[in-house]
């Protein structure tokens, strides 16, 4: 074990590579503390997301990524016992606010699930229901939006001639491109993606991963993944979390050739978790 | 090789195959138990329908098809002039304005225990619910006899009334005079005792909607209506009418607190404030003195109560089926 040290800081000059430049804050968060019950899930958890930046989070099952992701976009207020304190700010509102509407927020905090989730409906009313929540449009306004959404999944071409068919009867890894289309249809400012490919294959994977690098130009993304490959592909930033504390927060690249902290190091070179 | 050998010497003399086909024994004897089980349906089905088309074939002969349209029912006419047409309205009706009671309010129900109520809360509705439906039908004869029917009577039905009084169509609907027994009496009896099925069966199927779709329209803003409407309802669309229909089932067919409250009258009016009757409730309040072609009437009601379901049943089916294509298969 002591030869990490060694590795670590031989790997150094590789870290050199040319990180972006540090992003305004978008999505910031103080002192964050979460609660299931009694049981104490996230421990002070301070970071902030870059504007138009992917942060990824990793870390072992069961060590708060999740939980903190379903923070920023307050799902966990739909269940009771869960509570939060601390400050969770986006932009200049302020996220934990109890009088805060939950709709608009969700509205600019768009989500993505593990599993597909597309609506029990056809394809086109999947996108355009979403966008009929918060405006009314015309028939051909919608048409225009749902096209565009659908491009923006990477989804147009495989359903265009079939949009008044059941979303469900989409193949998983489309599912879960109709459900990305879904969420950017809404226009949000940004994105959580929960472990979006853990259940698509590999040429599925690969279509989302670009999907989320094509997006980040427009948004700012937050992903809990446990691939770690997946982690240093798409992402600008990485937090590693553990046992419900934030143990490191740097620079991807940084984080996969010289982290800072010994678990850190011993998570992505595969000795637990 | 070896350690299998040894396993059937340690074996001894135990007879692998004699033991199996004491099994395969046991198997046929299952098999067949639940085979006649099944059977049975069918032949307690047959059954019935040859008894009651025995049993109503001299009506049939005398009156032909004429029974179902004509409204006049007056058994001790010589000879006895039989129509079907009230109890026909009677019970249409009935289990049409109980359905649209109780479907809405059910549902309802369903909604704020699955996704609205507090904890807390959960356990007592829901065991009142089905306190409700184990309430036997004679009691709620005789509740809606004794209290609401005056209650009605003296306080809804006036303001209704009232209010309709001279609109075109709701004022025939709702015509005086105020009336203890009446068909929206009934209806309202018989929306309170389905009540359950709906709300009971909507429970369950609401549950089986996954956590994750529920947030996933939540998560594209959807507020608790828009996730019930758009999500919850069209997932469960199957199971709900499921309910509903098991629910019509029982509003048409229901005999005992309809004969109670329902006035017992063959006429047919346009106000639903008025007596009426219905066909479970037409034989269970004439079938005891009955006789000879007046019997064999009756029967035949009971024929036409079979029939009607069938079909009422079979048309909610295809609605059924209608749904699913527009969705979109």
């Amino acid at each position: 074990m002591t030869d990490l040290s060694v590795s670590v800081s031989s790997n150094a000059h590789l870290a050199s590579q040319q990180p972006l430049p540090e992003a305004p804050a978008k999505v910031t968060v103080r002192n964050l503390n979460f609660y299931y019950g009694e049981h104490h899930a996230l421990k002070n958890i301070n970071l902030t997301l870059g504007t138009n930046r992917v942060t990824a989070f990793i870390g072992p099952s069961g060590c708060g990524k999740s939980t903190l992701l379903r923070i920023f976009n307050r799902m966990y207020d739909l269940y009771p016992g869960q509570r939060v304190t601390g400050q969770l700010m986006l932009d200049q509102t302020n996220i934990l606010d109890p009088k805060l509407d939950l709709n608009l927020l969700r509205a600019r905090v768009g989500m993505v699930f593990q599993k597909p989730t597309p609506f029990p409906m056809t394809i086109y009313e999947n996108i355009a229901f979403g966008i009929r929540l918060y405006e009314k449009i015309s028939k051909s306004e919608m048409d225009d939006r749902v096209e565009k959404a659908l491009r923006g999944g990477a989804l147009w071409n495989e359903v265009k001639d079939k949009l008044n068919a059941s979303g469900l009867s989409l193949s998983g890894g489309q599912q879960q491109r109709l459900c990305i289309a879904r969420t950017v249809a809404v226009r949000p400012e940004v994105i959580l993606f929960d472990e979006p490919c853990s259940a698509l294959d590999p040429i599925s994977t690969a279509k989302v991963e670009e999907l989320i690098q094509e997006l980040s130009e427009n948004y700012t993304i937050a992903i809990v993944t446990h691939n770690m490959q997946q982690a240093a592909r798409v992402s600008d930033k990485t937090a590693f979390m553990y046992l419900g504390e934030l143990i490191e927060f740097d620079d991807t690249s940084k984080i996969f050739t010289s982290p800072s902290d010994r678990r850190t190091q011993d998570y992505i070179t595969g000795r637990f978790g | 090789m070896a350690v299998e050998s040894n396993v059937i010497d340690a074996a001894g003399p135990y007879d692998r195959a004699k033991a199996l086909s004491a099994f395969k024994l046991g198997d046929l004897t299952f098999y067949w138990i639940t085979r006649l089980s099944a059977i049975s349906v069918l032949l307690i089905l047959g059954g019935i329908i040859i008894s009651l088309i025995v049993g109503a074939f001299p009506a049939m002969k005398a009156y032909g098809l004429s029974f179902l349209w004509t409204q006049r029912w007056a058994p001790s006419a010589d000879p006895p002039v039989l129509g079907a047409l009230g109890p026909m309205y009677g019970t249409l009706v009935t289990s049409f304005i109980a359905m649209l009671i109780a479907i809405p309010v059910g549902l309802g129900i369903a909604i704020f225990l699955t996704e609205l109520c507090p904890q807390w809360l959960r356990r007592p509705i829901g065991m009142a619910v089905e306190l409700l439906a184990g309430i036997p039908s004679i009691i709620y004869g005789m509740w809606g006899f004794f209290v609401l029917g005056p209650f009605l009577a003296n306080t809804f039905q006036p303001f209704m009334i009232k209010i309709f009084d001279g609109v075109p169509v709701l004022g025939a609907i709702f015509a005086g005079p105020p009336s203890y027994l009446s068909l929206f009496n009934a209806a309202l009896i018989l929306a309170i005792m389905v009540l359950p099925f709906i709300t009971s069966i909507s429970v369950d199927v609401f549950k089986t909607v996954p956590p994750v779709l529920k947030e996933a329209a939540y998560g594209v803003g959807c507020t608790t209506w828009e996730v019930v409407r758009s999500v919850v309802i069209p997932y469960t669309r199957v199971g709900i009418i499921g309910g509903v229909m098991l629910a019509l089932g029982r509003a048409l067919g229901e005999t005992m607190a309809v004969t109670f409250i329902i006035g017992n009258s063959f006429r047919i009016s346009s106000s639903i404030f008025a007596p009426g009757t219905t066909i479970s409730a037409a034989i269970a309040s004439e079938f005891a003195e009955s006789d000879g072609l007046h019997q064999s009437g009756l029967i035949l009601l009971g024929l036409l109560l079979f029939v009607l379901t069938f079909f009422v049943l079979a048309g909610a089916r295809l609605m059924l089926l209608r749904l699913e294509k527009k969705a979109g298969k």
